[in-house]
Order: C-alpha cells, then structure tokens, then sequence
C-alpha cells in the first residue's frame, strides 16, 4: 500500500524515518529530475553518515548541494562531481570531509538495476583496462573482456515524478525520468515527490512508467 | 594522397562539418559535451539521422530558446534542448543499454590522447588534486558500433595527441575507429594509422611531428 502525504508537512512527514547511516538513493541528473523538497526535508531531519547516491555531487547552494553542507553526508557515489556550480563538494573533497566513489555513468545505473531486479552481480564491458576497473573480476566472454560489477542498493530512494495515482503509480516528465525509475526498484522504501495527484484509473495503464509495487509514499508538492 | 587538401589546417567547424558528412543516413548517433556538439549545426535533418542523449532521450532537437527552454528537457552537457518530431523518453539503464547493448551507430568524443591502437584518454588528466569525475565517457567509449574522436592533432605544449601509447588514464581500449583532427583525419586500423586526408601539412610532415609511423592513402 502506497501512502500519499498531501499535508503542508508532508515531506518532512514522509523522511521521518531515515535513520543514521542510511544509504539513500536520490534521483536527478543535475537539477533535471532533482527531489528537491525530500532532499530539504532529509536535510532538516537531521538523519547523519549517510551515504548519498546521485549521478552528480550538487549544483549551487541548494537541494543536493545543502544537504551534503551540513557535513551528514559521510560518503557520496556518483558518477560526475566535478561541474563548474560543484564548490560545495568541491570544498568537502578537498578538506578530505566526505568520501568520493566515482561510477561511470552506466554501470551506477545498471549497478541499481540489478539491485531492483535481485541481480546478484553482472559482467558489464565498461571500464576494461581503466583505473576504474582496478581490482575487479575480469572475464572474457565469447572474446569480448567484462568486469565484475556489483548491484547497488538503496535502504530510501528520494524520487521526483510528474504525476502520481493514489495507489502509487507514476509518470514523469522530459528527461527529468532519468534515474527515477530504476531508483524506485532499487531502494528498499521509495519515496516520490510529484506535482499533481489523480484518482486511481485517471492514469493510462499503458502509459505508467514506474508502477505502485516499487513506490512506498508520494508528497504532493505545490 | 600525400599533399594536404587545404593550406591551413581545418577550423573547428570545418571539422565538424567534415564528421557530419561522415554520419550515414539513418544513424543514431550520440554527440559528446564540448566540441563534438558542433557537430549537430551541420547534420541535414533530412538525413533522418536521430541524436542520442544519454540523459535519456532519443530525438534530441536544438538548444532552446526563450520560451521554449523547459528545465526538464535538457541534454547530457545540462543545457535546455527542444524535441524533434518521434522523439523518445526513457530511464538512465535503457540509455545505456542502448550503448552497451550496440545499438548506438556512432558516438563523436572529444580527447586528451587516442593512442595508435585506438585506446583513449578523455575523462582525467591523472593530476594529483584533480578531483575525478567520468560520467558516460567510458559506457560511450565501449557502447558505439564507430567511436569518432574529434580534437586538436597538437596539444598546446606542441605535443602530438595522437600517440604510441596514452600516458593519461585510459577511458577504453582499442575502442576509437577514426580520429578527426584539424591536421587530418586517422582511421585506426589492425595494421595501423593510416591518414586519409590531411589539411595544412603534408603526410611526411604528419610523420615528422607525431613520430608515428603513419600509412596513407
């Protein structure tokens, strides 16, 4: 059953339960797709070590950004952190205040995607003969090289959809998709921030992208 | 073909014209951040060529305008873009699965060096306080049926970027097809470099200031 929080407070409602030491899963590519007022709420929680997962390390002063500010984020996986608005991470990397596992881009996703699908591991050819695939299993497979990649799971995922049902169901708009779907399957509680609710069976069933079983609560967002 | 097809050597944006005539028609294709997105300028859209942004998005249209930018449309350099007509949306692990997987036609990347075996070094310049960051460099460098590279032939210390063997960290091995610089174009091959044309110098000269043993022709 998905709960859907519609309260003024409802994102910190719905972020109440993160404990300390939680890996969280947070949707976006840049600010495309970014969960922002889940990952304000988290940030006002107050929840500490916690290990972040998104494709970048935060833009600007805001979202991410704050979050990773506040000094309770112990370790952040991504995939791009260098950007030319990444000073906040920037500042923590080279103040040696939060850990750094860089991903290329792909396997964080497919890492996630295996981790939603009960994947134990995969042989992916990205990376071969890189600094990135130092220390992992290779394997040739029909003459072609792999590593050995390992699924990547979330105990929250932080999404941002555009539409949700009552019952969960989900749409999402443009390329602010991106991570959300596979976040949703990955995480053990997933929590979606949207912009507008409707009745269940106002969604085309033929054209939800991310169904209930994966969502876990919704906040509607103004 | 030994003598160069212009006196000076090509201009970005004749290089990026010279790639566009290159994509067949019907490719899909993927444009790197920075320079591979000139590119797009002279892609003749009736060529039914489609653009891949890793994004998530099939069918990527131009930069955005006024009105139409919408922050939830952007491309893989986080810059609003528009729609062309049969565009798709999908989520990050199908993006790239469609370049693992070989569906992807070409990908155009930018380069630190490429080396004579076709290895390539564009995400790190392996300097201690460089703070490391990939994105889909590598998924891209290993996804694409034909991996073009665009860049300067010469660093700015004179060095030639085509190399005998990268000294950056590598982003794939044996993964670049032809090399697109402003001196020639290199198609890499089992037997080695072998320049196809050249542009403000001659082939000799070519061998001369690269130190490679390059085939023409």
């Amino acid at each position: 059953m998905t709960d859907v929080l519609e309260a003024a407070d409802a994102a910190d409602a719905a972020v109440g339960d993160i404990p300390d030491g939680a890996t969280v899963l947070i949707g976006g590519f840049g600010t495309a797709g970014q969960p922002m007022q889940l990952i304000d709420a988290l940030r006002r929680h107050g929840a500490t070590d916690l290990t972040v997962v998104n494709n970048n390390a935060g833009n600007g002063d805001h979202g991410l950004a704050a979050l990773l500010k506040t000094g309770n984020v112990r370790k952040i996986i991504c995939s791009f952190p260098r950007q030319s608005d990444s000073w906040v991470f920037d500042d923590l990397y080279r103040s040696g205040r939060i850990e750094l596992e860089v991903v290329p881009q792909g396997n964080l996703a497919e890492r996630m995607r295996a981790a939603g699908a009960g994947i134990g591991a995969f042989y992916g050819p990205t990376g071969v003969g890189t600094p990135l695939a130092e220390g992992k299993e290779e394997r040739t497979i029909d003459g072609r090289d792999y590593v050995l990649e390992y699924p990547l799971r979330g105990d929250y995922a932080l999404i941002k959809a555009h539409t949700a049902d009552r019952m969960g169901n989900l749409v999402y708009r443009k390329t602010a998709r991106n991570f959300g779907p596979v976040m949703a399957a990955a995480a053990s509680t997933t929590i979606a921030q949207v912009e507008q609710v409707v009745d269940t069976g106002d969604l085309n069933p033929e054209s939800i992208v991310t169904p209930s079983i994966f969502v876990d609560r919704v906040v509607l967002t103004s | 073909m030994s003598e160069p097809l212009s006196k000076e050597p090509l201009s970005k944006d004749e290089m990026a014209k010279l790639i566009a005539k290159d994509i067949p028609t019907g490719a899909f294709v993927n444009l790197g951040i920075g320079q591979p997105t000139l590119v797009a300028d002279h892609l003749d859209l009736e060529r039914g060529v489609v653009l891949h942004t890793e994004n998530g998005m099939l069918g990527m249209g131009r930069a955005a305008v006024g009105d139409e930018v919408d922050l939830d449309l952007i491309n893989a350099g986080k810059v609003p873009v528009v729609e062309t007509p049969g565009a798709s949306y999908f989520h990050h692990a199908d993006s790239f699965a469609m370049m693992r997987g070989g569906h992807l036609d070409v990908c155009v990347l930018g380069a630190f060096q490429v080396s004579v075996r076709g290895d390539l070094a564009n995400w790190h310049t392996g300097a201690e306080d460089a703070i490391p960051a990939v994105g889909g460099a590598m998924d891209l460098a290993i996804g694409a049926k034909d991996v073009f590279v665009m860049m300067t032939l010469f660093a700015k210390d004179g060095s030639s970027k085509l190399v005998g063997e990268c000294t950056y960290p590598l982003t794939g091995v044996s993964c670049v097809s032809r090399v697109y610089t402003d001196y020639g174009v290199f198609e890499i091959t089992e037997q080695g470099v072998r320049v196809t044309s050249s542009y403000g110098a001659t082939v000799d000269e070519l061998r001369e200031r690269t130190g490679l043993d390059l085939t023409s022709g």
